[in-house]
């Protein structure tokens, strides 16, 4: 048994993760973060308290049993910590590299409470686990009995995926649909492969389908067939919908319909999913010399970061609020700014400007203040009078968020709120009976970690429709003939532990 | 890609070549046939390594669960499917059927207008008036008497079809704009004109209606990727506002369009599109062109 550690005993320094250099990597598409080696993983987990009451746990949307994966890395259990972590998340490898752990599960850590002490680097062991789990292919697949129910899930995105992983597990026949013509959703047209590369997501999304479940791309839910003819002729007996938000704002300015003013989704896509970015491949992709990316959430770092990468000389952010407000995590604007690209804080676009041959010649902006609290107590930015310039640029990337997607509204009955989102209730119920919704189509763009926690959510809502049992908690190896004797699982609530001596 | 390990793609069944650069390429996909209605496009993806584009729904068969393509071989992309799409063969990905489908209400007498590549896609909409009970004009224009294709599949669902050549080598001398004014000269009570073709075509059939004041649709056809709404590559000005064609449309009032600016914004990739399509003619000189499905 090791000493117990106290937060005087523990590392001070977080382990040091490696990363490409900044000159080098704004010119390749290569992961920037590496992940940790096996030492610095053992250092990162010797920094863990094993806190009774662990703040982190909960800090999780998802609720991993962060203290459980990091005690059986400590054990030197790396098998063992992925069991742990995939009882509850069975996409480690993308989670540990997308999630914004300082507001989650590392904000709440108690050693990041401590003065001058780094939280312990979750996020970076929960990537070190899942790309390990990769590179040996193990798979955690729990004895799955069929229970004949049949369950669709509409969009292969982040929530869908977590919705389907539950609802597999708990035996039903479980398919998703696709729109485009590979599965991932946000993580395969949005996210870079510098943050997380195609192959992690291909290794997720075989995970899930050594559970089960089915993906079918190339349909268009809502128009191949509506959600009523799911429940209906095609004999689902339920149906989550995770469609994401979509369609992408634009700033309403004059000239933002010229050629070169792009949603950033439309960069993403084309570039990360449609892969113009690689030699041989027929979607054309636009690249500007001078680049100008409106907005400064996680989107348009990405948007940012593509530009620069694809080799434009001048990568400008331009965002009306400062920096403190900048809705991107943290991690995301400082790689940013290492890769040399220009922030314009507290900055606003006017007007795109034009060659005179539909083209974009120069953005003109308006720089701005913080004036007093709104209502909701945030700072809002006003104009400086007499502020404005203008500066050449070939190249405006919009990122300033999304809208709901109308094709589950314009194509069922489904009762949507004012924004045009789709209704839910404390369960993630729809207005149609059997039909759940979970992530972006629900509350507008937010994160791929939420996303998950909200197809969770809804699973657990849906096997309670459904009547099953909550499957939860038993995702464990097969115990041994002693933990089950009597037939009793051991981990079952409610069971009383009989040992046989 | 994961899932259906068998899965090869979307299966051709049948093949028409109506000229050295327009084909027609049925594709078997039932649910889709079931599915589309008159309005409704796809998109299409030949192979790993291709773009996706989209493609308006030019017939589909309930019975036969077959959807029908007309392509007008004009770059890259369409030139190699021309080359590499024969029966037995088979698309990557077909996803549809897409955008909103025509409103087809209570008009009683409808001219539907196709031009250039906007013949094909005319006909679903013409059928689809003629079998709601309307008297259905069709006027469709090829540059030359060569081309004509589909004049009988026209004459069988509509009451009269007017055929327009550039050289007057067939029908009426001159483009569809000509037989849309005749047709509303012979009907006075002609509610409804619908136009599909080039933009500028469409700009011009939506100025011979203007100031006769009947109502007039056009479906628009800008540059797609997604065609499900996320990525707003195919906004267009309607009146004061901007809607995405594949989600909202792609059928709009011919009257609120800004043709100008969706012209200006079709050439996007003007330079791009020349460059794919040279370097794919030179590696099917050399012989090194990737075939498809690879």
């Amino acid at each position: 048994m090791a000493k117990k550690k106290t937060i005087k005993t523990i590392p001070r320094e977080r382990a040091l993760v490696e990363e490409q250099n900044p000159a080098l990597r704004a010119r390749n598409f290569d992961e920037v973060t590496f992940c940790l080696s096996p030492e610095q993983a053992q250092i990162e987990t010797d920094r863990c308290i094993e806190c009774p009451n662990p703040g982190c746990v909960k800090g999780c949307p998802v609720g991993v049993d962060i203290r459980g994966f990091v005690a059986k890395l400590a054990a030197g259990d790396i098998r063992g910590a992925y069991e742990v972590i995939t009882e509850t998340n069975l996409l480690p490898a993308v989670c540990g590299r997308v999630c914004p752990q300082e507001h989650q599960c590392e904000g709440a850590c108690v050693v990041g409470k401590a003065k001058g002490l780094a939280p312990v680097a979750i996020g970076r062991l929960e990537r070190f686990v899942g790309d390990t789990a990769i590179a040996n292919g193990w798979t955690n697949i729990p004895y799955i009995e069929p229970n004949g129910y049949k369950v669709g899930i509409v969009g292969s995105g982040p929530a869908g995926m977590a919705c389907a992983a539950d609802m597999a597990k708990a035996g039903c026949d479980v398919t998703v649909y696709e729109a485009f013509h590979v599965p991932g959703g946000v993580l395969r047209y949005g996210i870079p492969d510098f943050r997380l590369p195609n192959s992690v997501i291909d290794a997720e999304i075989a995970n899930l389908e050594k559970l089960g479940v089915k993906f079918e791309c190339n349909v268009l839910v809502g128009r191949l067939f509506t959600i009523e003819q799911m429940i209906g002729e095609m004999g689902f007996d339920a149906v989550f919908i995770g469609t994401g938000a979509g369609y992408p704002t634009f700033p309403g300015i004059p000239g933002d319909n010229l050629n070169g003013v792009l949603s950033a989704n439309e960069l993403l896509t084309r570039c990360n999913m449609m892969r113009a970015k690689d030699g041989g491949f027929d979607t054309p992709l636009p690249i500007g010399t001078r680049v100008a990316v409106i907005g400064a959430g996680n989107t348009a770092m990405d948007a940012l970061r593509v530009c620069k990468r694809l080799g434009a000389a001048e990568v400008r952010c331009i965002y009306r609020r400062s920096r403190a407000e900048a809705p991107a995590r943290v991690e995301e604007v400082h790689h940013a700014e290492e890769e040399g690209i220009d922030f314009q804080w507290l900055t606003a676009p006017v007007e795109v400007l034009d060659d005179g041959k539909g083209n974009v010649r120069a953005l003109r902006c308006i720089r701005m203040e913080l004036g007093a609290p709104d209502a909701s107590g945030r700072r809002s930015p006003v104009p400086v009078a007499g502020s404005e310039y203008e500066f050449d640029c070939d190249l405006v990337v919009v990122a300033i968020g999304t809208n709901a997607n109308p094709i589950i509204g314009q194509t069922s009955r489904i009762k949507l709120d004012k924004r045009g989102y789709i209704a839910t209730d404390a369960d993630l119920a729809t207005s149609i009976p059997g039909v759940y919704a979970g992530g972006d189509i629900v509350t507008g763009a937010a994160t791929v970690i939420k996303a998950m926690g909200a197809g969770r959510r809804a699973a657990r809502s849906m096997k309670r429709y459904l009547g099953l049992r909550d499957t939860d908690a038993v995702y464990r190896p097969v115990p041994s003939w002693r933990e089950r004797a009597f037939g009793l699982d051991p981990e079952e609530h409610n069971a009383v532990r009989v040992r046989v001596s | 890609m994961p899932s259906h390990p068998d899965h090869r793609g979307f299966e051709i069944v049948a093949r028409e070549d109506f000229s050295d650069v327009t084909y027609l390429l049925e594709v078997h996909h039932p649910q889709m046939a079931k599915a589309a209605r008159a309005g409704q496009f796809v998109i299409v993806m030949l192979h790993e390594h291709g773009e996706r584009i989209p493609l308006t729904i030019a017939d589909f068969d309930r019975q036969k669960g077959t959807i029908t393509l007309v392509i007008q071989a004009v770059g890259k992309t369409t030139r190699e499917m021309q080359q590499v799409c024969r029966v037995g063969t088979h698309l990557l990905a077909l996803t549809g059927p897409m955008g909103e489908p025509s409103h087809i209400g209570g008009q009683r007498h409808v001219v539907c207008v196709g031009g250039g590549l906007g013949v094909a896609p005319i006909f679903p909409q013409a059928r689809a008036y003629k079998e709601s009970g309307a008297t259905v004009v069709a006027v469709v224009g090829f540059r030359s008497k060569d081309l004509v294709f589909w004049e009988d599949k026209f004459r069988a669902c509509c009451d009269e079809v007017i055929v327009c050549t550039d050289d007057g080598s067939a029908g009426l001398k001159g483009n569809v704009t000509t037989g849309l004014r005749q047709a509303l000269d012979a009907d006075p009570e002609i509610d409804e004109v619908v136009a599909i073709g080039p933009p500028v075509m469409m700009k011009a059939c939506a100025e011979v209606t203007r100031p006769r004041n009947i109502k007039t649709v056009v479906s628009l056809n800008p540059i797609m990727v997604d065609g499900t709404g996320m990525c707003g590559g195919c906004r267009v000005k309607i009146g004061t506002g901007i809607k995405f064609a594949c989600v909202d449309g792609p059928d709009f009032d011919a009257h609120q369009v800004d043709f100008d600016d969706l012209m200006v914004r079709l050439k996007r990739f003007s330079e791009t599109e020349k460059a794919a399509l040279a370097r794919w003619e030179e590696g099917c000189r050399l012989g090194t062109a990737q075939p498809a499905g690879k």
